[in-house]
């Protein structure tokens, strides 16, 4: 329990900084050390028991179907890295408190390092490796934020960037490594893995794996090649560099391969693999830290360095090795970081970190220059220090391990190598910065810090140290118990000493320190030898690689989506066509042929009634242009239709054809009025030839479909209508029976549809009337000159003798609808259509006045009105839109049937003729509104009774 | 008689035409209403996932006529999650609206309703023509939504949207058709057993009705290459609208689920391999092309459309799997980008209202009050929709690819889902760091000015977000019910024995 503690006390504290801030940056500190603290305490409390041997494990269930458990483990190498992680933590928590300015926001700054801290301790705690893989990737994005911490410069937004995509892209490498380790492990969790190592390695899943999990892991610990992105992560506050990127982030990585030593190394592969790229970063990042100026460049190419020689260690493969390896990363983690912060107290009291605008420090910042000198030194490898230690033991691998040449010349010459440029790099930081004259141009007046900075250098410094002269009292133990189980068995025996007699290693050591130096003494012109190389700008290659994606995407995507209708319709039409075609192409033989079925005779009536539909469709496509000329095409198409639907006996589906052309045609029209008449030219020849294709085939491919259909015999459900609609329904008409009745919540859905649309016309015209676009409104002529007599009287009293007669057939339609051809849909047409023949014939505000009818209700209402009916049946126990039928007598009208469809049909009806009547309300609003006219309060612009009177009143 | 199945229609279909009809004039009236109304909703939908939570198959015969002969609603598991899905998002997103969002046209309210009545429709409906309704339900109470508040862009891509979906519900009525007329049936369950007896000399008939379906489908869920309309819709469309169109791809993708299991699934024979055929390369595509989109992208409005794209990629290319352990991966992955995209549209919504002119182009301009807390929003929902840990995004990332490991496209899809990953994690961090890092360096801050006030917004974005770690810390119990709903689906006698009375089934 108190292991999940360790790693969760990080993120429970990551709340705690930015509020602590509002009492104070001391405060602010405090807590966050506390914290830290608090967690290297627990964390201690294990350390006995684990350096004895034991491995502590505790673990819960996640997400079991995956195999993901918050389980973690506590071995030596646990402890060792956790150590680090905590440890080092509250050294850098410390720190920050002075060296960030008040501008800073600080709150913010430890809330991103405790969620970092958190991640860390997460992974090198993790016994899962999907759990491993979240904290791995939430180290990725809490140092992207700590790289962009000072969010106002673009080196530190652009070197966050950088470092997420490399990292972050890396751990999408570890995520497919992971995934296919625990697949050939047949376990996600560590404590397994580590113990099948035969079985991982016989596995044909072995090698993607492992080139899989080395992507990720070199890409975290800046190998050669993804080396490039740490130089750039320097742009975050120094402690954050000392942190994350010489002591704890950029080891994960190494930590992993470390972790996984057991199960993936040994292999031919593996060497290959880790030794070469150990080995190439350890003398590349060498090679360029000798030549960067800015001491942080310096110092993050020297770190590329030691990880790589860290790796070479691991790839090696030799227990000893190994063992090596864990020694250097504690060496290593205590002088790189003891580097790093010395580099920040030069760059804070000094003003600047350039290597050319410093030197002669040494007596103005002596405590500075002591500490900075004893852990460059230890990089170097200087005896009576560390990374003496570690470093020996490197060269000594190097020189026994045969590997990369026959006679294994090469290797020990190339570690020798990677040893000379360290030497000549860590001098340098010596003499460059601390020796020498002192100068006179200093941005800042030099002198040592306050005692919150230099002391947890001065800590981190004692132990380079104390563990350079008494390695086996200080490190033995831990590294013992590291190594072993990082190697998941026995550490070799060894013992850690200063002298181990001369020694090839020691030979080479000292070839290293005395060509170093040369190196040092000939400093310009070996500078002048760089200087003359290639130097490839990783940044700026990175740069262009994401500047040609975006473009890449933009040429791609946006150029796909550039909002052309016409475009996304035919791309539409056309994935229809070709998956129609494939698929019914792509049937048998026998299954592509028409059926069987005998057609019917086509009468002299039918071909005429065909040619006018074909003529029609042709006239509309060939004169679409004029939007006037169109529409009543398509109403001539839509007539054909509702005819053919007739003499399909389908009187019913005639009907509503008929009805719902003549009203839509009206409305349509009526919206033409503001809009252009006629439709510009917008497309070229080339794309009507490609709609105009486009349209013959997807018309000759649903002709093929619907003459397969028609000439097949099938059965279907219908027959159940066709028996039940009377005695079950209670009606002769099929049709009607199953709109209000077996499928009546199929009618309730559509007229929801319909009063949808109705409220949003009202919506979307509402808008055009009062928003932004009234304005234009307002301004707008009309194309045409309305005509003089707007309300001719012939129409004014056709309309008027008509509307009773017109209401009454809708009252008739609808009471018929049960039993025979009609309905309330089809009556709510027709009542609707007759009630706008008054709109247009004597005008909206005229007839406004005398039906004052709230249409907004009148659809609401007979939604729920149709609601209510098949509520009412849920009352009685019986599901929504249950019907009941039975007939009753009464004196004079007799027999008559009732059934609960009737009230049902009513809702259909008011909510249709609702629609209909507020979209028309609403367009006659936009008219009114640019009309210049006042409203009419007569029904005819022309008066004939008041003529008459005149003419009286002149003949009297 | 047990109503259950319905109450979930009835209750946005009697309050949404009430609120047009008794409220309309008072603004506090009809977020009361809709507000009680999207609650009571949430509680019957978690009510009723209660209810199947044990496998059962829930029926409700409208009208009381048996099935296959009248329409029927099937609440199954699949449904149940849907409903609780669609409920919390149009809650939150509501909460969110009710900023003055919903004051900037007519009817938001009633339409919002009705389009939540659309949605549930397609989830509960057992009939493939009355699928076809709820489709036109939603389609027309989106495009009234789309366009509300008016605009010229936005009434534009309201025209472009409505007229592609017209031309789908077009193609969906031939493909019925096709189907009825070598079926003979349109109730699902009923068509599930019919499709397997289908004569051969049909099979071109139902080959394409099959094909034609999945085309209609797509272009609902933004599958390339019918996936055209949704960057301009979404960016264009009210920012809610949008969080609540998150879940209108999804309807595509319960309907392609539904579908090509039930009905095309295994014992439907070749009709039912071609979806599966031609989905997993079109998914792919749409994952390319979406991810490109969000490097591509010029606003944070923009880029979000195409994460929802990419997302719809990720989610199809597990459904295309069509293996229980796959389509499980692919509900987790569906609950958590409906969430995480929602959450995303309400953010960007906050930037664009608090940025005056610049809007939410990506570009450096004055920062603007409470760019910190927004910011640290807008880095966990991004963190969600790339799919990061520690949010859902990455367990469903992971879920997918653990489920898509054979086959001979393994490689493929695991290399593309993973590498598009990368492209929208840069895509986010390029885009977070203009707008939120990059402001800083611009002088000055753009006045408070007008930007809306209240807490209510955080509130809805939080809770949104909230879901998402919720979704993540359990996401045990999660995957356990998602595992259940999935096996459910491909183990169809259940379901057909359901609607149909036992025997039936093959």
């Amino acid at each position: 329990m108190s292991l999940a503690l360790i790693v969760m006390l990080p993120f429970l504290g990551a709340l705690l900084p930015g509020l602590m801030m509002r009492s104070g940056r001391n405060a602010c500190a405090i807590t966050t050390g506390s914290v830290t603290f608090l967690a290297f305490s627990l964390l201690l409390t294990h350390a006995p028991a684990v350096l004895r041997g034991e491995v502590i494990q505790v673990s819960w269930q996640w997400l079991p179907a995956l195999g993901l458990n918050v389980s973690f483990f506590l071995d030596g190498l646990g402890l060792l890295f956790a150590g680090l992680i905590l440890g080092i933590g509250l050294l850098i928590i410390t720190y920050s408190r002075f060296y960030l300015s008040k501008a800073d926001s600080m709150g913010a700054f430890y809330t991103y390092l405790l969620l970092f801290q958190g991640a860390m301790v997460g992974i090198v705690l993790s016994d899962n490796i999907l759990l491993l893989l979240v904290f791995w990737e939430l180290t990725s994005l809490s140092s992207f934020l700590l790289i962009g911490f000072w969010r106002h410069l673009p080196e530190g937004r652009q070197g966050a960037r950088m470092a997420l995509a490399v990292t972050g892209g890396g751990g999408l490498f570890l995520i497919a490594g992971m995934l296919l380790l625990g697949h050939a492990a047949g376990s996600y969790e560590l404590s397994v893995i580590l113990e099948r190592r035969e079985l991982i390695q016989a596995s044909p899943l072995y090698l993607p794996a492992l080139l899989l999990i080395l992507g990720g892991c070199f890409a975290k610990s800046a190998q050669f090649p993804f080396h490039f992105w740490l130089p750039h992560a320097m742009a975050a506050p120094t402690p954050v560099s000392a942190y994350l990127h010489s002591a704890t982030m950029v080891k994960a990585g190494i930590f992993l391969m470390a972790r996984l030593w057991p199960v993936l190394a040994g292999t031919e592969a593996w060497t290959w693999l880790v030794a070469s790229a150990g080995l190439v970063t350890m003398i590349l990042g060498a090679w360029i830290a000798l030549f960067k100026d800015d001491l942080k460049g310096l110092l993050a190419y020297s770190t590329v360095s030691h990880l790589g020689l860290v790796t070479l260690l691991l790839g090696l493969g030799s227990p000893m090795a190994a063992v090596a390896a864990v020694f250097h990363i504690i060496n290593h983690a205590t002088f790189k970081a003891a580097l790093f912060l010395i580099a920040g107290i030069v760059d804070h009291e000094v003003g600047t970190r350039d290597v050319k605008r410093l030197g002669g420090l040494l007596m103005l910042m002596p405590i500075t220059a002591t500490l900075g000198m004893v852990a460059a030194a230890s990089m170097a490898g200087m005896p009576f220090l560390n990374g003496f230690l570690s470093k020996e033991m490197m060269l000594e691998q190097a020189w026994h391990h045969g590997w990369l040449a026959p006679g294994g010349w090469l290797t020990p010459l190339l570690a020798t190598l990677g040893a000379v440029f360290s030497v000549a790099y860590s001098f340098r930081f010596i003499v460059h910065v601390f020796f020498g004259p002192q100068r006179d141009d200093y941005p800042a007046k030099p002198h040592d810090p306050p005692a919150g900075l230099w002391l947890p250098p001065a800590l981190l410094v004692a132990l380079v140290v104390l563990i350079g002269l008494f390695p086996e009292t200080f490190a033995g133990d831990l590294v013992r118990t590291a190594s072993a189980a990082a190697m998941g068995a026995v550490a070799p025996e060894f013992h850690l000493s200063i002298w181990h007699g001369v020694t090839p290693a020691l030979g080479m050591s000292v070839v290293a320190v005395a060509v170093g130096l040369l190196l040092l003494w000939r400093y310009p012109g070996v500078r002048g030898l760089w200087a003359r190389g290639p130097h490839p700008e990783a940044k700026v290659m990175f740069d262009g690689v994401i500047a040609a994606l975006v473009r890449f995407s933009r040429a791609l995507v946006l150029n796909l989506h550039n909002g052309s209708l016409q475009r996304y319709l035919a791309i539409l039409v056309g994935a229809a066509v070709a998956l129609g075609f494939a698929a019914y192409l792509g049937a048998d033989g026998a299954a592509r042929a028409p059926g069987g079925r005998e057609t019917l005779a086509a009468g002299p009536v039918v071909v005429v009634a065909w040619l006018l539909l074909m003529v029609s469709t042709l006239m509309t496509v060939i004169m679409h242009r004029d939007r006037f000329v169109a529409l009543i095409l398509i109403g001539v198409v839509g007539v054909i239709v509702s005819i053919g639907f007739v003499y399909l006996s389908a009187p019913d589906l005639a009907l509503t054809q008929i009805a719902v052309e003549v009203g839509t045609v009206i409305l349509i029209l009526l919206a033409l009025y503001f809009l252009p008449k006629v439709t510009p030219v917008e497309s070229g020849l080339g794309r009507c030839v490609r709609d105009g294709a486009l349209a013959v085939l997807g018309g000759v491919g649903v002709g093929v479909l619907s003459w397969a259909v028609m000439t097949r015999d099938f059965s279907s459900i219908s027959t159940y209508y066709l028996e039940h609609a009377k005695p079950l329904g209670g009606g002769a008409n099929v049709v009607n029976v199953i709109l209000v009745d077996f499928r009546g919540f199929d009618t309730f859905g559509e007229i929801i549809v319909l009063g949808i649309a109705a409220l949003a016309i009202f919506a979307l015209l509402e808008g055009a009337l009062h928003g932004r676009l009234a304005p234009r409104l307002r301004n707008w002529t009309p194309d045409y000159a309305h005509a003089a007599d707007r309300h001719p009287m012939m129409m004014v009293v056709a309309t008027r003798v008509m509307l009773p007669l017109a209401l009454m057939v809708g009252v008739y339609i609808f009471l018929r609808g049960h039993n025979m051809p009609g309905g309330g849909f089809i009556a709510g047409l027709v009542v609707a259509i007759a009630l706008i023949m008054q709109y247009m014939a004597s005008g909206f505000g005229w007839a406004e006045k005398r039906m004052p009818v709230d249409y907004h209700a009148m659809i609401g209402g007979g939604v729920l009105v149709a609601a209510a009916t098949g509520i009412g049946a849920m009352v009685l126990d019986y599901p929504f839109l249950t019907s009941a039928f039975d007939y009753f007598s009464l004196p004079i009208v007799g027999k008559f049937e009732l059934t609960s469809a009737m009230p049902f049909d009513i809702g259909v009806f008011l909510t249709v003729v609702g629609a209909v009547m507020l979209a028309l309300a609403q367009l006659s609003k936009m008219g009114q509104r640019l009309n210049q006219h006042a409203v009419n309060t007569q029904p005819m612009d022309y008066n004939p009774s008041a003529d008459r009177q005149a003419d009286a009143t002149r003949e009297n | 008689m047990n109503h259950w199945p319905i109450l979930p229609l009835l209750l946005p279909a009697l309050a949404a035409p009430l609120i047009a009809l008794a409220v309309r004039h008072d603004i506090v009236l009809q977020r009361v209403f809709s507000v009680a109304s999207t609650v009571l909703l949430l509680l019957l939908s978690l009510i009723l996932a209660g209810k199947v939570a044990d496998g059962s198959v829930l029926t409700y015969e409208l009208g009381n006529w048996p099935a296959p002969f009248g329409i029927v609603l099937v609440l199954d598991r699949l449904a149940a999650l849907m409903l609780v899905l669609t409920s919390v998002l149009g809650l939150f997103v509501l909460l969110y609206a009710i900023n003055g969002w919903d004051q900037r046209g007519k009817h938001f309210h009633s339409l919002f309703l009705f389009q939540l009545l659309g949605i549930n429709g397609a989830f509960l409906t057992g009939d493939l023509f009355n699928l076809f309704v709820f489709f036109e339900v939603l389609l027309i109470a989106s495009y009234g939504l789309m366009v509300h508040g008016g605009g010229a862009l936005r009434v534009r891509a309201g025209v472009q949207y409505v007229i592609m979906n017209l031309v789908g519900s077009s193609l969906f009525l031939v493909a019925v058709g096709l189907i009825y007329s070598v079926t003979g049936t349109l109730n699902m369950a009923d068509l599930a057993v019919g499709v397997a007896e289908v004569r051969p000399a049909d099979q071109a008939l139902l080959h394409t009705g099959a094909i034609l379906l999945l085309l209609v489908f797509g272009l609902k869920a933004a599958l390339f290459p019918v996936q055209f309309w949704l960057p301009g819709t979404y960016a264009n469309a009210p920012a809610p609208i949008a969080a609540l169109f998150a879940v209108m791809t999804k309807v595509g993708a319960y309907s392609i689920i539904r579908v090509y299991t039930l009905i095309f699934g295994d014992a439907a024979g070749d009709a039912g391999s071609l979806a599966g055929a031609w989905l997993a390369p079109a998914a792919l595509a749409t994952l390319v092309l979406g991810m490109l989109g969000v490097l591509a992208a010029r606003s944070l409005g923009q880029m979000v459309s195409f994460a929802v794209v990419g997302s719809m990629g990720v989610l199809l290319v597990a459904v295309g799997a069509f293996t229980p352990q796959s389509m499980s991966a692919a509900l987790y992955y569906l609950l958590h980008s409906t969430l995480a995209a929602g959450a995303l549209f309400l953010i960007v919504d906050m930037i664009t209202q608090r940025r005056a002119e610049h809007a939410d182009a990506l570009i450096a301009a004055p920062t603007f009050a409470q760019a910190g807390l927004i910011a640290g929003g807008f880095f966990l929902a991004a963190i969600a929709i790339t799919g990061m840990p520690p949010l859902s995004g990455f367990l469903g990332k992971l879920l997918i690819l653990d489920s898509l490991r054979e086959g001979p496209a393994a490689v493929w899809i695991w290399g593309l889902i993973l590498s598009t990953s990368l492209i929208a994690i840069i895509g986010f961090a390029r885009a977070g760091s203009v707008v939120f890092w990059k402001s800083l360096a611009e002088p000055g801050q753009l006045p408070v000015g007008d930007t809306p006030k209240g807490s209510l917004p955080f509130v809805a974005v939080g809770l949104l977000l909230a879901m998402l770690v919720l979704l993540t810390v359990f996401a045990g119990p999660i995957s356990g019910y998602l595992d259940n709903t999935a096996e459910q689906l491909f183990f169809r006698r259940d379901y057909i024995d359901a609607v149909l009375g036992s025997g039936r089934a093959s």
